[in-house]
């Protein structure tokens, strides 16, 4: 099984080298302009050399073939995927539904929380000074205090006040809590930046009609706000996805968990590159339409200048 | 004589009166004791150099700026005194900026109904049936379905005067309406603003176009630093100023080539 093992890994580096080639081919173009079929041939070449002498550190290192061993071996990695409790270890390829699953729930309450911590913060008037003063302590707190602690401190620290509902949760939810603790208070000031973007005049242009502060907000505010905001909120999820896994810690089998308990279990960290590879089938999806939508502002603005 | 007491003379409320309204940001006084009255279905110009106070006083008279002093009433309510409901003055008092700040995320009939139908809780189909006539009325009727951006100045100057008046207003208030515009755009906002004054809507305009006010005000006021320095109708205070500081302006004007 490892004899074959070499081979599959060049011909899966081979196989991928012309796709980057291409990728960076068709964005050459645009960024050299004038370059055309030349500058395509020098991006393409200059990938496959990058890439193939990656590659050739990769399989000349003194370590090489014990490193595909113990990180590559496909019949560990199929085994640590599919999963088999009989033999001491979990399915990482369903472990990772428990991560989007946390990712889901984690993501709703963060935009609504966040949403709530920035509005106070952005709120006027005396009468609010304390929640304002609140809001700026919280999110102080949570930007400040590494994730993992505060995983540990709702984890452990919640079930052991041995309250009716509070300490009786799942580890899952209470890696949601803590991921909601913890991201909410960067993502209330990226909500605080889209709502500082939107010019004063519009806020002058909706009050002057007679709508309400709540009515310019819900209506006219908020709206354009949000808009400005896609690619950072994206950008905080895209971290979320995989900062699930530190709910791990906890000791909910989700992917990472999984492929941990595996490599223990059977001495093959195979299961890690499996997790990993799940993780990305997650993540670059999002950060391609991340792109997509940055793009597509960028076109946009610069369409509106012309006008 | 008080305001009330002047409505009383004249058998009806002066639509706007402004009573030694100071205004300060800061250490920098911007209006400094401006008295003005407005008749209803009347037109006055706010003339001056920038920075003279004509923007602030329009934003004082619709709340959007809180006064430093003095008082205001419109349509014979004072509008400054503690507890009143600003939401509700403002829907009947009508502005219009210079930068035509029109919601750039909503159609040209989003645009106009939004007020309507959320400060004033009209009915979707009666405010778009309302928005619909209002466009049409100033040939805008096309337009309706697109965004901001795909609009010429003039166009969208010319709907958010549309988007103003679909709330009733009693009174406009215009900021420098034309001052953004390309010179070519310039004539059909002005003859908007000419169709509502012939339909005796009661405006107080700051401008810059020196023809258009002699044209349709029936009193012009210069202002200075902060203070209206001469207010008299086009006629006179553009023939015979009598004032130096108002003489100094229009010369200033005419050599610019604006007059």
């Amino acid at each position: 099984m490892t004899g074959d093992q070499p081979d599959s890994l060049a011909a899966g580096l081979s196989a991928g080298t012309p796709a980057a080639g291409f990728g960076t081919a068709g964005r050459g173009p645009r960024l050299l302009s004038g370059g055309g079929r030349r500058a395509t041939v020098i991006s393409t070449a200059s990938t496959v050399i990058v890439l193939a002498a990656l590659a050739l550190v990769f399989l000349a290192a003194p370590g090489s073939s014990q490193v595909r061993h113990t990180f590559f071996d496909a019949h560990d990695m199929w085994q640590s995927f599919v999963g088999n409790p009989s033999k001491g270890y979990y399915s990482v390829g369903e472990a990772i539904w428990l991560n989007i699953r946390m990712f889901l729930a984690a993501e709703v309450l963060i935009l609504v929380l966040a949403l709530v911590i920035a509005l106070i913060r952005q709120s006027a008037g005396p009468a609010l000074f304390p929640l304002r003063v609140l809001a700026m302590i919280y999110v102080d707190f949570f930007r400040g205090v590494p994730l993992l602690l505060v995983m540990y401190a709702v984890g452990f620290g919640l079930p052991a006040l041995r309250l009716s509902f509070v300490s009786t949760q799942s580890f899952a939810v209470y890696g949601v809590v803590a991921l909601t603790l913890s991201y909410s208070a960067y993502v209330s000031e990226v909500y605080r930046a889209g709502l500082n973007s939107v010019h004063q005049s519009q806020v002058a242009a909706a009050r002057s009609l007679g709508l309400s502060h709540g009515t310019s907000l819900r209506y006219v505010i908020l709206p354009q706000a949000i808009r400005n905001i896609v690619p950072p909120l994206l950008n905080d999820f895209i971290s979320l996805q995989k900062d699930t896994a530190l709910v791990g810690v906890l000791g909910a089998i989700e992917a990472n968990q999984a492929a941990q308990i595996y490599g223990s279990t059977v001495f093959n960290y195979s299961s890690l590159t499996v997790a990993a590879i799940l993780f990305l089938i997650l993540t670059i999806p999002l950060a391609r339409f991340t792109d997509r939508l940055i793009d597509r502002d960028r076109r946009r603005r610069l369409a509106g200048a012309v006008r | 004589m008080t305001p009330e007491q002047a409505a009383a003379a004249s058998g009806r409320d002066p639509a706007i009166v402004v009573e030694g309204v100071s205004k300060s940001f800061g250490p920098n006084q911007v209006l400094d004791g401006i008295d003005l009255s407005v008749a209803a279905h009347e037109v006055i110009c706010l003339i001056g150099a920038s920075g003279s106070g004509k923007s602030t006083l329009l934003r004082c008279i619709n709340l959007l700026e809180p006064i430093s002093g003095g008082r205001i009433w419109l349509l014979g309510q004072d509008v400054t005194a503690p507890g009143i409901d600003a939401n509700a003055v403002r829907r009947q008092v009508g502005i219009v900026f210079q930068s035509y700040n029109l919601f750039p995320h909503m159609t040209v009939l989003a645009n106009v109904t939004l007020a309507p139908a959320k400060a004033l809780r009209m009915p979707r189909a009666q405010a778009d049936a309302a928005a619909t006539e209002l466009l049409a009325r100033f040939g805008l009727a096309d337009k309706r379905g697109e965004y901001p951006d795909r609009l010429s100045g003039g166009q969208q100057q010319r709907v958010a005067i549309v988007r103003a008046l679909a709330m009733q207003p009693q009174i406009m208030l215009l900021d420098e309406v034309t001052s953004a515009l390309d010179p070519e755009l310039v004539a059909e906002v002005l003859d908007v603003i000419r169709e509502l004054a012939a339909s005796g809507m009661t405006m107080l305009i700051a401008t810059h176009e020196m023809g258009f006010a002699r044209d349709i005000a029936s009193k012009v006021c210069f202002l200075e630093e902060g203070r209206i320095i001469e207010e008299a109708p086009p006629a006179e205070l553009f023939t015979e100023p009598k004032d130096d500081r108002t003489r100094r302006f229009l010369r200033r004007i005419v050599d610019a080539g604006r007059m």
